[in-house]
């Protein structure tokens, strides 16, 4: 049976947005994000190319390590934190039920 | 003047493959794109990536199916104008478009396809207050000619590979090379690692690693920038250019400003007819569109393509009587002519 998770997502003007996702379609927290019309663009579709999805991670989920391409992407992005990551490569998964984003700023 | 049945903007798949279904209907294509090579996104950002919804394929690299559409469309012998981006659109007393590029360069047709994808790719710009104000007056996103360095301080930003090879000619043209990347390790070529290192070891150029560009200052043209480092702090620099290389991003860039309705950075399309937009004789196929259920693939741009040159063929040729025919039925695209 499909487990759908709670993710909180606040935005680019600071508005908290409560998403429910399910577990079971491979989405990615971009893909969620697009799928209730936060204003993520998701340029390159989800690899890691982009950084159109680059957010923050605030609460004290443990993740999977970014991968070097995420790291590479990251490393042309702008306003980037120690807790910065790419949502695309955020898998929705069980043990991710809570995870608290910010939407980073875009530059242009 | 280019003269041309349809005018498409963009060399994407979709604007490619737009070539070739034309091509069917005899009519002559030309095709305008920013970047300096056909392939747009597929080529510019994931060359190397599998791509596996193209029906036929199971699987193909996204430059293969570039290199595929364009043996594809050879045929019907296209014409390009790359390396330009599609600035103005004006509409003829003959209800004809002309297109003109930003280096001048004009283009007639009757109808003009925008298959633009996700837009025009530009330099992505750090976030920094009054940049804009030093842009070509020592800032520079884009090196287009190096002599103009010789002798001057300059500062590179970025890890990638064209702030590693910049770094590396520049050393031998500028009088200093400072490299400012935000971590220690670089993402370029693993032999411009190398150079970018021994060149920092002989001296030749300045590496500040863990560090990011904050501030630029100066009067009438750039005199310095701010590194923030977290050990450091900030600590000016002084320099006659900084040339920030952090990759390009797609924007709708002048196409926004054509007076077609936008909607969340696409342009609207009426799918149940031909694609058109609000403009007539000016369609929006591919990523660049959108509509009620659109579905940004590859394979929705080449549908979307098929069925809008049927409407630019009665604008190029509003007397000639429109056939459809199977490439089967004519025993491939050679016996054309």
């Amino acid at each position: 049976m499909s487990i759908d998770i709670q993710i909180t997502v606040v935005d680019r003007v600071g508005e908290t947005h409560l998403l429910v996702a399910p577990t079971d379609m491979n989405l990615n927290l971009m893909e969620v994000c697009k799928s209730y019309d936060l204003p993520v663009k998701g340029t390159c579709g989800g690899m890691a190319m982009c950084a159109s999805c680059h957010c923050y991670i605030e609460s004290e989920h443990v993740l999977r390590e970014a991968s070097e391409d995420e790291e590479d992407m990251l490393d042309q992005a702008f306003f980037v934190e120690d807790n910065s990551r790419l949502g695309c490569q955020i898998y929705m998964t069980p043990a991710l039920n809570g995870l608290r984003v910010v939407l980073a700023l875009e530059s242009e | 003047m280019i003269e041309t049945d349809l005018l498409i903007i963009g060399a994407g798949p979709t604007g490619l493959f737009t070539v070739f279904e034309a091509g069917l209907l005899k009519m002559k294509c030309h095709l305008i794109d920013s970047l300096p090579q056909a392939g747009g996104q597929l080529t510019e950002i994931y060359p190397k990536k599998p791509i596996y919804d193209i029906p036929g394929y199971p699987i193909v690299m996204a430059g293969e199916l570039v290199d595929n559409l364009m043996e594809q469309i050879a045929p019907f012998n296209p014409g390009f104008t790359l390396g330009e981006s599609a600035m103005t659109i004006e509409k003829t007393t003959q209800n004809t478009f002309i297109v003109t590029t930003d280096k001048g360069t004009k283009h007639h047709a009757p109808s003009v396809a925008i298959a633009g994808g996700l837009g025009v790719f530009t330099p992505r710009k750090p976030p920094i207050e009054g940049l804009a104000m030093f842009e070509t007056k020592g800032v520079e996103y884009i090196i287009k000619d190096p002599e103009v360095y010789r002798n001057k301080r300059v500062v590179i930003s970025g890890g990638g590979d064209s702030a590693l090879d910049w770094a590396i000619f520049l050393s031998e043209v500028a009088s200093e090379v400072t490299l400012v990347h935000r971590r220690t390790s670089f993402r370029g070529h693993l032999d411009s690692v190398d150079k970018v290192m021994a060149l920092a070891e002989k001296g030749k150029l300045q590496l500040i690693t863990n560090a990011e560009v904050k501030e630029v200052h100066g009067t009438d043209k750039l005199e310095g920038i701010s590194v923030f480092t977290k050990e450091h702090g900030q600590q000016k620099l002084a320099c006659d250019h900084w040339l920030p290389l952090f990759g390009l991003t797609p924007t709708l860039g002048a196409m926004g400003s054509w007076g077609l309705d936008i909607e969340k950075n696409a342009i609207v399309v009426d799918n149940s007819t031909d694609y058109r937009t609000n403009i007539e004789g000016v369609y929006a196929i591919g990523d660049v569109n959108t509509y009620p259920g659109k579905l940004k693939l590859i394979l929705c741009g080449f549908h979307e393509a098929t069925i809008m040159v049927q409407s630019a063929f009665k604008r190029a040729y509003p007397d000639k009587k429109l056939s459809f025919k199977y490439t089967t039925v004519m025993g491939g695209v050679g016996s054309l002519d």
